[in-house]
C-alpha cells in the first residue's frame, strides 16, 4: 500500500484502527467502548482467570467434536453426491437449501430435541459446519477429470483403489476449501449455540459480561473468539497452500 | 478407389489379438459408430484416422473397455471383452498423470493397483522410465515436466504394466510439433524393442502414415469404416529418409484426397 508516495508496511492498518478505538474510548462518547488499552488489559486477566481457561476448554472441546463429526459426514455425503446422480437429485437440494439458510432459527428446535447439555452445542456446531463441506467436496469431486477416473478404471483399479487412491487426492483442494470455510461457520455456529444456552462456557461468559455492562471483559473474549476463528482457518488455509501446487496443475 | 483397396488380407498374415465385429454406439440421437467390424494384427500398429466426430477415440474407449458398444462385441485374444483387462493398457490425449504422486509412482501406478510390491513395482518402473527417456526424473512431480516428457511418462506407465495391447488416443495431440516427430521417431524404436500391438488413435495423415502399418479410415456422422490401407514403406532406414520415401509421400496424399471431402 501507498499513500502520497510512501510505502505504508501491513501492520500500519491494525495500529491506526487501534489508536482511533483508544481515542474513542478516551473520550467517552461511546459509553460501550471503552478505551483499547484498557481492552488489552482485560485480555490478559481474563486469559489468565480460571473461569476463562474451563470455558475455553470445553468450548474447544464441543468444537473439536462438532467438526470431527461434520468432516466425517460432509466429506462422504459430498463425495457421494458428486459420483451417485440420484443421490444428489435426493440430498442436492437439502444441502443447497442449508447452505445459505439462516440456521440460528433451528438453534431452539435443537435446544428442545437434546436439552441444554453438550448434544444440542455439539449438534450446533455440526448444523452449521456439514453442508459447506459436502457442498465444496462435491464440487471438487465433480471437477475430477474424467481422463484420470478412465485412467484408474483401465489400469484395473477396484471401486475402493478408485476412490481411496484417485478421487479423495484429486478433490483435495475443494474438500479442503470447504473444511476451512466449516472451521469459520462452526465457530460461528458454536458461540451462536453457547449464546442461546447460555448456562455453560463463553456463552455464560458472554452472558455475564454484557448482562454487567462488563464491556472490558466483553470486548477481551469477543477478541479472543475472533482470534481463535482467524487462527483455526488460517491453519487449515496453510495445508491448502501446501498442496496448491498440484491444484494449479489440475486440468 | 485405388488399387491399394483390392489389396487381399493375406498381405497382413499375422492373426488378429484384437477383433471388432458389429460395432454399433449411439450417444442419444446421435449414431457414433455403425457397423465396425475390424482385425488388428498382432505385434502391428493401426492406426484409426479420421475427422472429428467419426467416433475414433469411441471405438478406442470400447476396446479398451471403458465404454459399452450398443450392439457388437470386441475379442482380445479369443475372449469377448466386458470391462478393463490386464492384456490392454492406455495411453491418454491428455495424460492422465497424478499430479499428487512423482513421476516413479505414476509409472508404477499400474502395477500399484494390482498389487505388487513396492520395490518391485519401482524397480520394473524406473527401468521403463529409463526405456522412454526420462531416467533422472523419478522424483519429479508432473507439473514440473513440459507436456512431451508427461506423455512419456504415460507411455512408460502403460509399458510397465506389460499389457500385449498398447492403446493410444492421440497421444502426440497435446504437444509441440518438433517433441511430435521425435516422440514419433523414439515410439516406433521402443515398439520395435518390446513388440506390442498398438491401436493409436490420431487425426494427423502424416503421423498414421509415419507409425502404422495398417491404416483404419473413418468417415463422420455415423462413424463407418471407410477403407483399410496397409502401406508398404520400408522402415530399415532412418526416420528422414522414411519422410522422404515415395510410398510415404503417396499415400499421404492418397488418404488427403480421401478426407478432403470431409473437411468444411
Amino acid at each position: 500500500m501507498t499513500v502520497f508516495g510512501y510505502r505504508i508496511p501491513l501492520l500500519v492498518a491494525p495500529l491506526v484502527w487501534a489508536a482511533l478505538w483508544e481515542v474513542v474510548g478516551r473520550s467517552g462518547l461511546v459509553f460501550l467502548l471503552p478505551p483499547f488499552s484498557a481492552v488489552l488489559a482485560a485480555t490478559g486477566e481474563l486469559v489468565a482467570s480460571r473461569k476463562f481457561a474451563e470455558a475455553a476448554l470445553l468450548t474447544l472441546y464441543i468444537f473439536a467434536v462438532g467438526m470431527a463429526i461434520s468432516i466425517a459426514v460432509g466429506v462422504p455425503l459430498g463425495i457421494l453426491m458428486g459420483r451417485v446422480r440420484a443421490a444428489n437429485q435426493l440430498l442436492g437440494m437439502w444441502v443447497n437449501l442449508f447452505v445459505s439458510a439462516p440456521l440460528t432459527a433451528l438453534v431452539p428446535v435443537i435446544m428442545l430435541l437434546f436439552g441444554f447439555g453438550h448434544t444440542t452445542m455439539i449438534v450446533t456446531v455440526v448444523l452449521f459446519a456439514v453442508w459447506i463441506i459436502a457442498l465444496d467436496t462435491y464440487a471438487g469431486v465433480r471437477h475430477v477429470s474424467p481422463s484420470l477416473v478412465d485412467m484408474a478404471r483401465s489400469f484395473g483399479a477396484s471401486r475402493a483403489q478408485l476412490y481411496g487412491k484417485v478421487l479423495i487426492w484429486a478433490a483435495l483442494p475443494e474438500i479442503l476449501a470447504g473444511i476451512r470455510l466449516g472451521v469459520i461457520r462452526g465457530v460461528k455456529g458454536m458461540i451462536i449455540g453457547q449464546l442461546l444456552i447460555s448456562i455453560v462456557g463463553l456463552g455464560e461468559l458472554f452472558e455475564l459480561y454484557s448482562r454487567n455492562f462488563l464491556m472490558e471483559q466483553f470486548w477481551a473474549l469477543t477478541i479472543l473468539v475472533f482470534a481463535f476463528a482467524l487462527l483455526a482457518s488460517e491453519a487449515i488455509g496453510m495445508i491448502e497452500r501446501r498442496i496448491e501446487y498440484y491444484a494449479g496443475a489440475r486440468s | 478407389m485405388f488399387a491399394r483397396q483390392a489389396e487381399k488380407p493375406a498381405a497382413m498374415p499375422a492373426p488378429s489379438i484384437v477383433e471388432v465385429r458389429g460395432i454399433r454406439k449411439a450417444y442419444d440421437e446421435v449414431v457414433a459408430l455403425e457397423g465396425i467390424d475390424l482385425g488388428f494384427p498382432t505385434g502391428r500398429l493401426t492406426a484409426l484416422l479420421g475427422p472429428s466426430g467419426c467416433g475414433k477415440t469411441t471405438l478406442l474407449k470400447i476396446i479398451a473397455g471403458l465404454l459399452e458398444p450398443d450392439a457388437g462385441e470386441v475379442l482380445v485374444q479369443g475372449q469377448t471383452v466386458t470391462g478393463p483387462g490386464p492384456e490392454r493398457a492406455f495411453v491418454f490425449q491428455d495424460f492422465a498423470l497424478l499430479p499428487w504422486a512423482t513421476v516413479l509412482r505414476n509409472v508404477a501406478f499400474g502395477l500399484e493397483l494390482r498389487g505388487v510390491a513396492r520395490s518391485e513395482r519401482e524397480a520394473t518402473a524406473e527401468m521403463h522410465i529409463a526405456a522412454v527417456g526420462l531416467a533422472g526424473f523419478e522424483h519429479h512431480y508432473p507439473h514440473q515436466l513440459s507436456g512431451g516428457m508427461r506423455q512419456r511418462v504415460g507411455l512408460a506407465r502403460a509399458l510397465a504394466v506389460d499389457a500385449e495391447v498398447l492403446l493410444m488416443d492421440e497421444p502426440f495431440s497435446a504437444v509441440d510439433e518438433q517433441t511430435r516427430r521425435k516422440f514419433q521417431e523414439d515410439l516406433l524404436q521402443l515398439l520395435g524393442i518390446a513388440r506390442k500391438t498398438v491401436i493409436f488413435v490420431t487425426h494427423s495423415i502424416e503421423e498414421a502414415v509415419y507409425v502404422a502399418d495398417q491404416i483404419v479410415l473413418l468417415s463422420p456422422r455415423p462413424g463407418r469404416i471407410f477403407e483399410t490401407i496397409r502401406p508398404e514403406i520400408p522402415r530399415s532406414g532412418s526416420p528422414e529418409a522414411v519422410r522422404r520415401d515415395q510410398v510415404y509421400l503417396d499415400t499421404v496424399e492418397e488418404i488427403w484426397q480421401v478426407l478432403k471431402q470431409y473437411v468444411a
